[in-house]
C-alpha cells in the first residue's frame, strides 16, 4: 500500500480553496497524477476518502478528461495537434516524424518510459501551426526534422525552451502546476513572440491607433 | 478600415504580464472606479455600449448580467469561460499568456457589479503558460488588496480561483463547465433554468468569456460612446481576431467589427506565395465556411448570419487551394466524435456515424447516395441535443458539400490524398521532410 501522508497538506490547500469541497477532484486528480505518474486506484481512493465520496464517483470524473492517464506517461508527454489546421499546415508530418523516431504510436510510450506521444486536439495556437507540446508546454512553428531535434535534446538530457513558456521540466512538474498554478515560473522564457505582435506591428508601421477618449466622454466622469 | 490596438495596445511591453507593468499603462484604475460606482450603474454602463459575448454566441454581455436576481440571501459566481478549444480559436489563451491582469481588473468589476464575492477562471489543461500567468496575477492583485476583503475600503469582498481543466471540449459548453466544477462529469444540463437562475451549486451564476470580460476595464475607463466608436450599431467594438493558415503572417490583428476578411488578410501579409483563398472559416470549426467570394462581408454578428455563417469566435482560419476539403470536414467531425460527452443519442451515435461514413471519402471508397446520407445525419442530429456540440458537428458537412459537391465525387473513386499531395499544404519545405528521412 503505497503512502500518501507527504501529500496531506497540499490536498487540505487544495480543498480549502472552494467553496464545496467536491469542486476540488479535479485538482486533486492533477495532484496524484504529478506524484504517481498517473492516475492510479490507489490515487482514487485517496481522494475519495478526503472528499468523502465513492471511488466510483471520482472514477468517473478521472475517465472522462483526456488528460488524465490510466498508465504511466513516463517522463515527458510529447502532443503533436493533428486538428485539421495543424494537420494541413504540416502536423501530420510532425507527427509521423516522432512516431518514427519513438517507435510509438498514439498514446503509447517509449520502452525506456522517457516519452509518451499523444494526437492531441486543437491547442488555441493555430497561429502558431503546426504546433506540438512537451508536457504541455508550447513547442511551436515545428517541422518534422525541428520535432525530431526537440525529442533527441531531451533524450539526451539537454536544456530545451518552450517556444512560449518555461524551460522544460517533465510531465509530472506540469500536472503539478495544474494543481498549484502559481508555480513561479510566469517570468521564464519569451512567451510573446511576434505572432501573438503582429498586428500591433502592422498598426505601428502604418501609424494606426484605437481613438482615444475625449476626456469628457470617460465613464469616469459620467459615473462618478 | 484600420487596426486598433486596444486590449492588445500594450503587448510589446515585456513587464505587462507584472502587476507593476500592468499599472503602468493604467492598470487598476477602472477597479477604483468602478468600486466608487453603484453596482447597478455599472450593470447599466456594459448594457449600453452593447458589449457582446465573444466566445461565440454572442449574446449580450450587460443584458446576461441584468438577468442575476439581486437581493436574492443568495451567493452570486462569476466563471470565466477560459477553456478555449474551438478547432481555430486562439485568442483567449494569448490574452491570458500577454495581459493576464487586464482579465483579472475585468474580473474584479464584474463581480462587483453582479454581487458575487466568488469568481473562478477555468482554464484548459494544456495551456499551463496561460493558466500560471493568470495565476501570478491572482496572487500580485490579492497582494496589492485589489482582491480579498474589503477592497479599497468599498466592503466589498471577493476571492478567485484559477481553476485547470483536464482536456475536454466539451467543459467551454457553459453548464458542461459548470458541472465539471462542482466536481462531475462535464456534461451539460437542459436549459432553462439558465445559469443566471441556477448555475455554480445552483446558485446565480454569470458564465463570460476570457475576451468579454477583459474588455471590462476598458469600458469604464472610456465610457459609452467611445466603445460604440468602433463596430456597428449591433455589433459594437472592437475584437482580437487571430488569423490561422496559408497567410503570410498569421498572428493576432486587433480591429473594429466589421472590417472585412479582405483587410486582415491584407494586414496579415496576404496570402503566401502562389496561392490564394479556396475557402475560410470565420470563428471555429462549429460555424459554416466561406470562399472568395465572401471575403468582402463585414466581419460582425449580423453580417455573418446574412451570409450564411457565424462570427463565432472571430478567429478565421484560411485554407488555399491545396487543401482537399473532404479532408479538412473529416478532420474536424474526428474531433467532435472525439469531444462528444456520449449523454445525448444524436449526437453521439451521430458524430460516429458521420466521421465512420467521411473517411470513406477520405480514402477514394465514398458513395454518392451518402452525400445525401451525410445530410441526413446532420439534419438528425441539429437542434436534437442538450448543446451546440451537437448542432456544431452538423454544420461542417453541410456547408463544405453544397460549396464543394465535385470533390466530394471525386473522392467516391480516388483518395483524397491522392487529389490533393498534402505536402503541397505544408508551410515548410519539402528540404525539412527529406531530411528527417535521411537520418
Amino acid at each position: 500500500m503505497t503512502n500518501f501522508d507527504h501529500l496531506a497538506e497540499q490536498m487540505d490547500q487544495i480543498v480549502a480553496r472552494y467553496p464545496k469541497s467536491r469542486s476540488a477532484v479535479m485538482p486533486l486528480l492533477h495532484l496524484l497524477q504529478s506524484d504517481q505518474g498517473a492516475v492510479t486506484m490507489e490515487g482514487i481512493s485517496v481522494i475519495a476518502d478526503r472528499l468523502e465520496l465513492t471511488t466510483a464517483e471520482v472514477t468517473a470524473v478521472a475517465s472522462f478528461y483526456t488528460m488524465y492517464k490510466r498508465r504511466d506517461v513516463g517522463r515527458h508527454h510529447i502532443g503533436v495537434c493533428t486538428n485539421t489546421l495543424c494537420a494541413v499546415l504540416g502536423g501530420d508530418a510532425v507527427y509521423d516524424a516522432i512516431a518514427q523516431r519513438l517507435s510509438a504510436g498514439h498514446n503509447e510510450s517509449t520502452a525506456d518510459g522517457q516519452f509518451h506521444l499523444e494526437r492531441i486536439e486543437c491547442q488555441a495556437a493555430c497561429t502558431h501551426a503546426p504546433v506540438m507540446t512537451v508536457d504541455w508546454e508550447f513547442m511551436d512553428n515545428q517541422t518534422p526534422s525541428s520535432a525530431v531535434e526537440v525529442i533527441d535534446a531531451l533524450a539526451r538530457g539537454d536544456r530545451v525552451e518552450s517556444t512560449r513558456g518555461p524551460v522544460i521540466r517533465d510531465f509530472a512538474a506540469t500536472e503539478h502546476t495544474m494543481a498549484f498554478p502559481d508555480d513561479g515560473l510566469a517570468g521564464e522564457g519569451t512567451p510573446v513572440d511576434a505572432i501573438m505582435l503582429a498586428g500591433l506591428t502592422v498598426a505601428g508601421e502604418l501609424n494606426m491607433s484605437a481613438p482615444k477618449p475625449s476626456s469628457s466622454a470617460q465613464g469616469k466622469e459620467d459615473h462618478s | 478600415m484600420t487596426l486598433t490596438p486596444v486590449i492588445t495596445e500594450f503587448w510589446d511591453r515585456p513587464d505587462l504580464y507584472t502587476l507593476a507593468g500592468y499599472e503602468r499603462t493604467g492598470g487598476y484604475r477602472a477597479l477604483r472606479t468602478a468600486l466608487a460606482m453603484d453596482p447597478d450603474a455599472i450593470i447599466s454602463q456594459v448594457k449600453d455600449t452593447g458589449l457582446r459575448g465573444r466566445g461565440g454566441a454572442g449574446f449580450p454581455t450587460g443584458l446576461k448580467w441584468s438577468f442575476v436576481p439581486q437581493g436574492d440571501d443568495k451567493p452570486h459566481y462569476l466563471v470565466v469561460n477560459a477553456d478555449e478549444s474551438e478547432p481555430g480559436a486562439c485568442k483567449d489563451v494569448p490574452i491570458m499568456i500577454a495581459n493576464p491582469h487586464a482579465l483579472v481588473e475585468g474580473v474584479i468589476i464584474s463581480s462587483f457589479a453582479i454581487r458575487a464575492s466568488h469568481a473562478v477562471i477555468y482554464i484548459r489543461g494544456e495551456v499551463p503558460e496561460a493558466i500560471r500567468r493568470v495565476a501570478l496575477a491572482v496572487s500580485e492583485a490579492e497582494a496589492a488588496g485589489h482582491l480579498g476583503h474589503n477592497i479599497h475600503g468599498s466592503g466589498f469582498d471577493l476571492k478567485v480561483i484559477v481553476h485547470s481543466g483536464a482536456g475536454a471540449y466539451i467543459c467551454g459548453e457553459e453548464t458542461a463547465l459548470l458541472d465539471s466544477l462542482e466536481g462531475y462529469r462535464g456534461q451539460p444540463r437542459l436549459k432553462p433554468p439558465f445559469p443566471a437562475v441556477a448555475g455554480l451549486y445552483s446558485a446565480p451564476t454569470v458564465v463570460n468569456n476570457v475576451e468579454t470580460i477583459t474588455n471590462i476595464p476598458w469600458i469604464i475607463n472610456n465610457g459609452v460612446e467611445w466603445f460604440r466608436q468602433f463596430g456597428t450599431e449591433k455589433s459594437p467594438g472592437f475584437k482580437v481576431f487571430a488569423v490561422s493558415g496559408h497567410v503570410r503572417r498569421p498572428g493576432i490583428y486587433e480591429a473594429p467589427l466589421g472590417i472585412t476578411m479582405r483587410e486582415l488578410l491584407d494586414y496579415a501579409g496576404g496570402m503566401r506565395d502562389g496561392s490564394e483563398v479556396k475557402f475560410w472559416v470565420p470563428g471555429g470549426s462549429s460555424v459554416p465556411m466561406l470562399t472568395a467570394d465572401h471575403l468582402d462581408v463585414p466581419l460582425t454578428y449580423e453580417a455573418m448570419v446574412e451570409a450564411g455563417t457565424m462570427l463565432g469566435t472571430g478567429t478565421p482560419m484560411v485554407f488555399d487551394q491545396t487543401v482537399s476539403v473532404v479532408k479538412a470536414v473529416t478532420r474536424w467531425l474526428e474531433f467532435y466524435k472525439h469531444e462528444s460527452c456520449g449523454k445525448c443519442t444524436p449526437c453521439r451515435e451521430g458524430t460516429f456515424w458521420i466521421t465512420g461514413v467521411l473517411k470513406q471519402f477520405e480514402n477514394g471508397e465514398g458513395n454518392d447516395p451518402d452525400l445525401d446520407l451525410l445530410n441526413e445525419l446532420c439534419e438528425q442530429i441539429m437542434g436534437r441535443s442538450f448543446c451546440a456540440l451537437g448542432d456544431a458537428a452538423a454544420t461542417p458537412y453541410p456547408a463544405a458539400v453544397k460549396l464543394f459537391r465535385d470533390e466530394f465525387i471525386t473522392a467516391t473513386h480516388t483518395p483524397v490524398d491522392q487529389t490533393f499531395d498534402p505536402a503541397r499544404s505544408f508551410v515548410f519545405s519539402e528540404t525539412a521532410l527529406s531530411e528527417v528521412g535521411a537520418r
